[in-house]
């Protein structure tokens, strides 16, 4: 498979799913002259649990995703986020590999991983080498995986403190694209003081981005103290969003940041239901 | 012009057999070489759902394969949900019953989808039944009726499981 990408580079495209690559390829936006199927490669697929984590093939599938209990158990915020992407047709067919691969910014999967501090797996004919979320996503649409890569399997650490998790965003509709998304865990010490702050945000920027003003404020509360709306309100100056048809740039800030606020509020909640059955 | 790929499938229980360039659509091939014309084809690119089929008993939309990659694959279309030409599926009945549908060109799209969806969720909310059929659009804006068939359907499925 490496080796097809490395004899063809640019001129070939992994086929994952192919929930945002066909429609790319129907409508001529782009054309490769090699389409490399990943569909009928065994050892893309699959969840394994992992060293205290979680190790997920790039082509599971969404659906598989959404109903793995490793994952529920060791990423939360994954399972939480795969029931907001696309449609139930779509889950059986799109992949985690693919969604991060392809790096919408406005797609939950990479907000998901940013949040998390996930690690790509990526193999080339020349062997495999491991790329941090924060060094992951480029730009719109750019990763560091070249041409002649592929991503082979995403992994995600456990979080071993107390912690809550809570995923959310905003569209017109069940299943559009959305205008702005959140994903957040919260982690606390026993004495429910915040020691981990992990806030994604989809569709406000170029990438998938952290809102770290909101972190480095929740950083060193006690959970239970927490104002999550005014603390929300800070993720604005973290965003870059553009406007479109869809909604102004000042819409997405501030519906962004709104939305922010209360699903750190869930996550805050989570955290104190988890320390009152501890 | 690509080679011509010879392609083999099961479509509503019978062996399928063709050829094709690999750019094929599997909804291309459905209707072209496998006289399933129920497969609607609105937008091409994944979005309104009208090609919707099963693949080895999943939900997917057939504009979104190529043929290549469901060759040797298990596919139903609308037209291979009922067990005879003389009976209906239940949604197809509760479609019929409760005005599911208007010019009809979404229908068999929703009808595969619904099928797929209660298979999984056999007694929705009428909240999971917006969630469930969101990704079949209908230019009619006929909804009210394709939940109201949703809900017969569901009703009417889970009744000959119990009997």
């Amino acid at each position: 498979m490496v080796g097809l990408l490395a004899e063809h580079g640019d001129d070939a495209k992994p086929l994952a799913g192919g929930q945002s690559l066909v429609p790319l390829l129907a409508m001529r936006l782009t054309r490769f002259e090699h389409i490399v199927d990943l569909n009928r490669v065994d050892e893309l697929f699959g969840v394994s649990a992992d060293n205290g984590g979680v190790r997920i093939g790039a082509m599971t599938r969404q659906a598989a995703v959404e109903t793995d209990d490793a994952v529920a158990d060791r990423a939360p915020l994954l399972h939480l986020a795969t029931p907001h992407i696309g449609h139930f047709q779509i889950r059986n067919r799109g992949t985690i590999g693919g969604s991060i691969a392809h790096a919408d910014p406005a797609s939950e999967y990479p907000a998901v991983m940013l949040a998390l501090d996930g690690v790509a797996e990526i193999a080339s004919a020349s062997g495999t080498r491991e790329v941090p979320a924060a060094e992951f996503f480029e730009s719109t649409f750019m990763t560091a995986v070249a041409p002649d890569e592929l991503l082979v399997a995403l992994r995600f650490s456990a979080w071993n403190q107390l912690a809550g998790f809570a995923f959310d965003e905003i569209a017109r509709r069940s299943g559009d694209f959305a205008l702005a998304g959140a994903a957040v865990g919260i982690g606390t010490d026993a004495d429910g003081r915040i020691n981990r702050a992990a806030v994604g945000m989809l569709g406000v920027g170029p990438t998938p981005l952290r809102a770290s003003s909101v972190e480095a404020a929740l950083m060193g509360l006690a959970a239970s103290d927490a104002d999550p709306a005014e603390i929300g309100r800070l993720a604005a100056d973290d965003m870059d969003p553009i406007g479109d048809v869809h909604a102004s740039v000042e819409y997405r800030r501030q519906a962004g940041s709104t939305l922010v606020g209360r699903v750190l509020a869930n996550a805050l909640a989570q955290v104190s239901t988890e320390a009152g059955n501890g | 012009m690509a080679d011509q790929i010879p392609l083999s499938m099961t479509v509503n229980g019978q062996t399928r057999r063709g050829l094709g360039e690999p750019r094929l659509t599997l909804a291309d091939f459905l209707r072209e070489q496998a006289n399933c014309t129920g497969v609607h084809l609105g937008c091409e690119h994944g979005v309104c759902g009208s090609c919707t089929v099963l693949m080895d008993g999943e939900a997917v939309r057939s504009c979104l394969l190529f043929a290549v990659q469901a060759d040797g694959a298990d596919i139903t279309t609308v037209e291979g949900l009922a067990p005879d030409d003389e009976t209906l599926h239940p949604v197809q009945e509760a479609f019929r019953d409760c005005h599911g549908l208007q010019c009809g060109f979404c229908t068999p799209g929703f009808v595969v989808s619904v099928a797929a969806f209660l298979e999984t969720n056999p007694d929705p909310s009428d909240d999971e039944i917006r969630h469930g059929i969101a990704g079949n659009l209908c230019r009619c804006t006929g909804y009210q009726g394709i939940v109201a068939a949703t809900r017969q359907a569901a009703a009417t499925m889970k009744g000959s499981r119990q009997s």
